[in-house]
């Protein structure tokens, strides 16, 4: 388990992250999401170990990462930001490098770093130095590094930054695989990504945390969660809007886009979480003989959550 | 068991950083350019020939004045790179400590040196061949040289970590390796005369780099001078890790 406790570094007059605390356990991929600037990545690094706390600590796997700093490293892989390799070496000799700083056994450990490479598709480049890789590989060597001592805990800052999106698809299917066993945080400003691999979302905004909850949760915060979109073709959608606003259980409705007889509608209902009224539009509206080409209810948008929160 | 860790570290450390030397032509022009400035000094400025004396006394002369110049741009890229590159992040976040993140660079960079420095061995062979020198002398010599490389490359180590710029580590390092080779001499002493008090200009003189390489260059190994290099190494080398320990970024 990864414990945060109040978490808080002070930059001269700025505060970049201000008594931050969440917890991570096993098996959770925990989403860091936030403006730029916003104290992610210095959150991170405190978390890491690599910058010390104005006040409040981090303990990993029961290890405090300010009194015991050694041993609650070890625990953790970490992909730091624009994922930085040393530029001159091989990505053999890179791998060897950090399995032995790391401790891993020397029988077994070019068998890691083999096993490590084929994991990270990075067979085909691995007597390459890595100046000479494009941003991807560099950012999968980096990746490599993290898990080669097989951690509990994974710590990744903006993984999939810079990747093409058939990589992206591959570094996040990856993650999904390791989250059994691990407790992974990773930061993004890509909200699909949260969608796609996180199990639970923290938003942070000057370096203050303002949201954590599931992405489903999150965007049952959504203005639009429940919303019923319906596009359709009908005589006189002006009429139609009237008759659906008076329908029992629909709050609002409103034209979106309009071209002679087509009409994309949003109808609000009361309460969106109630039994649906879906089917009760769709017969008022055949009943009207209105062509119905789509209806479509929203989960809600993560980045209009994500909007509203961070810029309020 | 954590000495056995922290050994198992430094080396890791230090395979790396001697590797990435001889990986790049950075360390191949270093040593031509160190060997072409040693001969150049000692044969056309000093008249080596010409003195008709079988001895490496005027090569060891002129090693403070080189050094003073290229270990600093050895000792540049430590830190300062990592900081540029963002790697200095990777290297803190693995279990090791910032004292052996230090000391295995440390070692790597004096290892390079001392191998440029071993790389002068034809003088030694042109004066066995003239005539038969004082070998003890000649040993010390090297003593003392790679001695002061060390001082210097703490130096410069230091103020490669306290900055991202490897040329204001450059300038700074150079700066401060005049400091200590003046240290004693009228350009530093005039500086102080006058307003310091006693102790502190004698403390000043003391700390010059020339007195104790000259004692340990006419073949004296004295303990104080050993004891004198070791602690410069030594505070240089803490006051790097203070400035690491108290980085507010990367």
């Amino acid at each position: 388990m990864i414990e945060v406790r109040e978490l808080t570094k002070v930059f001269d007059v700025k505060t970049a992250v201000n008594s931050v605390s969440f917890t991570v356990e096993k098996g959770e991929i925990l989403g860091f999401l936030g403006p730029n600037g916003a104290g992610k990545s210095t959150t991170m690094r405190m978390i890491t170990g690599f910058l010390p706390p104005s006040s409040g600590t981090a303990v990993i796997g029961g290890c405090d990462i300010v009194g015991d700093s050694l041993n609650a490293r070890r625990k953790i892989g970490y992909l730091p930001e624009n994922a930085p390799v040393y530029r001159e070496m091989r990505v053999t000799d890179f791998l060897n490098f950090c399995a032995e700083v790391r401790g891993v056994d020397s029988g077994s450990q070019q068998a890691r770093v083999d096993e490590t490479i084929e994991k990270c598709f990075l067979s085909d480049v691995r007597f390459q130095t890595v100046a000479t890789l494009s941003k991807g590989f560099k950012q999968r060597v980096c990746f490599a590094q993290s898990i080669l001592h097989d951690p509990e805990y994974l710590i990744f800052d903006e993984p999939t930054d810079g990747l093409d999106p058939n990589q992206k698809h591959e570094v996040r299917l990856m993650i999904r695989e390791m989250s059994a066993e691990k407790a992974i945080i990773l930061s993004t400003h890509i909200l699909d990504e949260v969608d796609a691999v996180c199990s639970r979302a923290i938003i942070i905004a000057n370096g203050k945390i303002v949201a954590d909850d599931t992405p489903q949760g999150l965007k049952a915060t959504s203005p639009t969660h429940g919303s019923l979109m319906v596009r359709i073709t009908a005589e006189e959608p002006n009429a139609l809007l009237m008759l659906l606003k008076a329908e029992p259980g629909v709050k609002a409705a409103e034209i979106l886009e309009q071209s002679d007889r087509h009409a994309r509608i949003r109808i609000f209902p009361e309460n969106p979480d109630a039994p649906p009224i879906a089917d009760r539009i769709l017969a008022m509206l055949s009943a009207r003989s209105a062509t119905v080409h789509s209806l479509l209810v929203e989960e809600g948008r993560l980045d209009e959550v994500f909007r509203a929160i961070t810029t309020s | 068991m954590r000495t056995a860790e922290s050994i198992r570290s430094i080396r890791a450390i230090f395979k790396r950083e001697l590797a990435g030397y001889f990986g790049s032509p950075v360390a191949y022009v270093f040593i031509v350019i160190f060997l072409l400035l040693l001969g150049f000094f000692t044969f056309y400025i000093n008249h080596f020939f010409e003195m008709g004396q079988a001895d490496l006394r005027s090569f060891f002369e002129w090693i403070p004045w080189v050094f003073m110049f290229l270990v600093p741009a050895v000792a540049m890229r430590l830190w300062s790179e990592e900081r540029r590159l963002g790697t200095l992040e990777l290297m803190l976040t693995l279990p090791i400590t910032i004292f052996e993140a230090i000391l295995g660079k440390f070692l790597a960079a004096w290892a390079f040196l001392g191998i440029c420095l071993l790389l002068t061995f034809p003088m030694v062979l042109t004066v066995l061949y003239l005539g038969s020198p004082d070998m003890g002398a000649i040993f010390t010599g090297y003593v003392g040289s790679f001695l002061m490389a060390g001082a210097f490359l703490s130096i410069g180590s230091m103020t490669s970590s306290l900055t991202r710029s490897q040329v204001i580590s450059f300038i700074i390092a150079v700066v401060i390796c005049l400091f200590f080779i003046l240290a004693g001499y009228p350009p530093i002493t005039e500086i102080f005369s006058g307003w310091a008090p006693k102790w502190l200009m004698d403390l000043v003189a003391q700390m010059g780099f020339l007195p104790h390489y000259a004692s340990i260059k006419r073949g004296v190994l004295d303990v104080k001078d050993l004891l004198y290099f070791f602690s410069v190494i030594f505070f240089m080398l803490a006051v790097n890790g203070a400035v690491l320990e108290n980085r507010k970024t990367a």
